[in-house]
């Protein structure tokens, strides 16, 4: 039977102990969704299921997928936007800014001076014995001081609504590209409820990014070619490379496209070969230059490198870049904010114990049945241990692999990640979520796209969201400040000239209804059979 | 071929051509709305009506009407189903000639949307629909009729079509001062964001945008390259070739408005730009009275073609 939607919100039950963003802890609808709700109050039940039935079909039609397992599966998208007020968002900017920037200077410390080293902020052995720590990146000073192109900081709201770090992606972090289609997706499902809401847009992240990779293009090139580099079409997120090369305007190339010769990239044409300036890539580290790392790769191109380093050609994100996205490495970013831009974290972290120090080890493997344990360079999710929901072999197996390698593992409380309602089998349940923003630094100022990606754990009461583990995702709408000036409306010009369209004109030799009625009769009498 | 058939083809071509067009205009209005604050939807409604020269339509127009209308509206100029009806009445008089595969085409989706089909749909999705069918029955015409003089007809009459309908696309962006987003709104709206990007990038100059959809010689639903589409189509329907000039009036309004556009300086088009589109609108009027009078009208004026082979 179909329900209408306020029987959704009457039925619906939050959590306890986690904070839920439509809802207070009494069931009052926060004010931020009273307008949605009221939206969606107006929707009658049948046109409701037709809506939700659109969004379904929407992405598998469109090709906008996620490739799990080198199946290319549609991402699921929930019709309910997640929605950031104004003073909320201004706090997570702010954050994010402030991590950007400061990372920025710890990478440049890294691989240049190592002021920090000598100030004792975090030891030496911690950023060396890192994977993602790469010697080839040492001395390699880019054009605009700018190694981190683009941003994505995962974060996670607590129990008291409070926005967390969870994790940085400052190597190829994916997924603005949901970002975008979402809010199309949204806005046609829901004309009515997202136009009664002043929402912040998205559209100009694109052009943002190709202003970005235009500024960092090597010195003497005003007009760069710009390419975007992609594994190939098994990679999960290739729909994402290809379509940021469309919006962008730039050609997708892949590793065999490419040519370096005398420290010059060049890019096999059907004229020839053409020199390229900036690659944004979204091949990691170890595949790019078979010369430099991997030599089985045949995912990059060999002497990328060298022709980085002789400033031939800008790499966006900058190699390297992976070990401030280390998970023991975040365990200093709290001191890092501080050594670099003497100020306070604006966003705080999570509670992490670095499993190196004898003291937090013993404690972590005491408690392993209450904690997350993570691979320190992780992503996706992958090699995730929550320890309520693991075994007791998963358990034993994970001890051991800490004993063999405290290094590689950090343990951190299960954190209630916050819920938002979201349409599961005809009515509204909890789920968790989390919210990637993304950043992107042009090397004058760091712009954050108004929303980012928020994705939604499906299945009941899970915590993990990654889409390459069955995430959802949902619309996130960062409505405009009220004191934000009204748009001013403009009128429309005057139109000079209305001018009606030509139809065709009636019958030339006829008169229209007499020639119709002559038709007739004449079918009339030879029709009498 | 007979007159009336070959009028018949004409506006087949245009009228089909004409069904697509308006489901572009009214799938980038509907996202307008939603996306820009700063839209006052009334009157962008009432401007959108006055630029596609809908007759009768004085006084406000609310934007669920503005669907209603552009959609249902019999007698409206260019509703969608209006238009397809044209189409559909028109191939139903030229039976015989159009191909069995294209008339199936046309008549299914004049059944589909007479029937509702639209209002069952999701607004974007209905428009899509007919968008897609729209390029079927093109692509059915072009594939499975024979390449003679009806399908130069049917084509000129969609080159014709796609010249006034881009014209007035181009004319409501210009005159949507207030957002910034009008031509990159033009530019989807006739199909072309894709093709500009690829050539342009990313950011959107109005200016570019203008050029693109003005003078481009090769995207095909820019302005000039329609009209060099009419020429060639003209020029197929011409009998024997002169050492110089142009028999056909047609033939010479066409030619006279696209060098016009080809060879004036940008500069001066785009400063008086709701002039030349509303001159280009009076081209297809002209053109068309030309056609009429040189093809339809009971070969009322017989050319000399000359004893020569």
């Amino acid at each position: 039977m179909l329900r209408p939607v306020s029987a959704w919100i009457d039925d619906y039950r939050p959590g306890g102990g986690v904070y839920d963003e439509m809802f207070t802890a009494d069931r009052q609808v926060r004010p931020a969704y009273e307008q949605v709700v009221g939206g969606l109050e107006r929707i009658d039940p049948t046109e409701m299921r037709t809506r939700v039935e659109f969004l379904q079909h929407i992405y598998a039609d469109q090709g906008v997928t996620f490739d799990i397992g080198g199946q290319e599966t549609p991402f699921p998208l929930d019709l309910l936007p997640r929605i950031i007020q104004p003073a909320d968002w201004a706090v997570v900017e702010a954050g994010v800014r402030q991590r950007v920037a400061a990372q920025e200077r710890f990478l440049a410390d890294v691989y240049g001076e190592g002021d920090l080293f000598r100030d004792g902020v975090i030891p030496r052995q911690v950023v060396t014995s890192s994977h993602h720590f790469h010697r080839a990146a040492a001395g390699l000073r880019p054009v605009n001081d700018v190694r981190i192109h683009v941003a994505g900081i995962d974060l996670i709201r607590d129990p008291e609504g409070r926005f967390r770090v969870l994790e940085d992606n400052f190597r190829v972090p994916s997924g603005v590209s949901y970002v975008m289609t979402n809010r199309r997706a949204i806005t046609s499902a829901l004309p009515e409820v997202a136009g009664e809401h002043r929402i912040r847009p998205v559209q100009t992240y694109p052009s943002r990014l190709r202003a970005a990779l235009t500024a960092c293009a090597p010195r003497g090139i005003d007009d760069p070619t710009i390419v975007v580099l992609t594994p190939g079409v098994y990679n999960s997120a290739y729909f994402e490379h290809a379509l940021l090369a469309r919006m962008m305007g730039v050609e997708l190339v892949e590793g065999r496209d490419l040519l370096c010769q005398n420290g010059h990239v060049s890019v096999r044409t059907t004229r020839g070969l053409s020199p390229v300036h900036v690659i944004y890539r979204r091949v990691d580290d170890e595949y790019l230059d078979p010369s430099q790392f991997r030599a089985d790769s045949l995912l990059g191109v060999a002497g990328l490198i060298n022709a980085a380093r002789r400033g031939n050609v800008t790499i966006a994100n900058a190699v390297g870049n992976g070990v401030a996205d280390d998970k023991l490495v975040y365990t200093y970013v709290g001191d890092l904010i501080r050594y670099y831009l003497g100020q306070e974290p604006v966003l705080p972290g999570v509670d992490t114990w670095r499993l190196e120090e004898p003291a937090h080890r013993e404690e972590v493997l005491d408690r392993l049945d209450e904690l997350v344990v993570k691979p320190v360079d992780g992503s996706g999710g992958k090699g995730i241990s929550i320890g309520p929901a693991s075994s007791r072999a998963e358990l034993d197996a994970l001890r051991q692999r800490i004993i063999d390698d405290p290094r590689g593992w950090i343990a951190q409380p299960v954190v209630q990640l916050s819920t938002v309602p979201t349409v599961i089998d005809g009515t509204l349940a909890p789920r968790h979520v989390d919210l990637r923003p993304f950043a992107i630094n042009d090397g004058s100022d760091v712009w954050v796209l108004p929303g980012g990606l928020t994705r939604v754990a499906l299945p009941e009461g899970e915590l993990i969201v990654n889409s390459s583990q069955g995430g959802g995702s949902k619309d996130t709408w960062v409505l405009e400040d009220d004191s934000a000036p009204e748009p001013v409306v403009i009128p429309n010009a005057f139109v000079p000239e209305s001018i009606s369209l030509s139809v065709q004109p009636p019958d030339h030799n006829m008169v229209e209804p007499h020639s119709k009625q002559q038709e007739q009769q004449q079918q009339g009498g030879a029709g009498g059979c | 071929m007979l007159s009336r058939i070959a009028e018949s083809l004409y506006w087949i071509g245009r009228y089909v051509e004409r069904a697509e067009d308006t489901c572009r205009i009214l799938d980038v209005h509907l996202q307008l709305m939603v996306d820009d604050p700063s839209t006052d939807p009334q009157e962008s409604a009432t401007t959108l009506l006055a630029v596609l020269g809908m007759p009768g339509t004085t006084g406000p127009v609310a934007p669920e009407e503005l669907l209603t209308m552009l959609q249902y509206d019999h007698t409206s100029t260019c509703s969608v189903l209006a238009a397809l009806e044209g189409a559909r009445e028109a191939a139903r008089r030229a039976r015989e000639t159009v191909s069995p595969e294209m008339w199936e085409s046309l008549n299914a989706t004049w059944n589909a949307v007479r029937a509702g089909q639209l209002r069952r749909m999701r607004p974007v999705a209905g428009l899509t629909y007919v968008r897609e069918r729209c390029a079927l029955i093109a692509g059915m015409a072009d594939s499975t009729m024979s390449h003679d003089e009806g399908w130069h007809f049917l084509r000129l009459g969609r080159a014709i079509e796609r010249v006034d309908m881009s014209a007035r696309l181009m004319l409501w962006a210009a005159v949507s001062r207030r957002s910034s987003s009008a031509w990159n709104n033009a530019l989807r709206a006739c199909g072309a964001i894709h093709a500009f990007r690829r050539t342009h990038g990313a950011a959107t100059l109005d200016e570019d945008a203008a050029e693109f959809l003005l003078v481009d010689r090769l995207f095909p639903r820019s302005v000039v390259y329609s009209l060099t589409m009419a020429e060639s189509a003209l020029a197929e329907l011409e009998p024997g070739s002169l050492r110089s000039g142009f028999d056909s009036e047609a033939l010479r309004i066409l030619g006279r408005a696209r060098t016009e556009l080809e060879y004036e300086p940008l500069s001066e088009l785009l400063t008086e730009l709701p002039e030349a589109l509303a001159r280009l609108q009076q081209v297809c009027i002209s053109v068309d009275a030309a056609i009429s009078q040189r093809y339809f009208v009971g070969a009322l004026s017989p050319a000399w073609t000359g004893g020569g082979v």
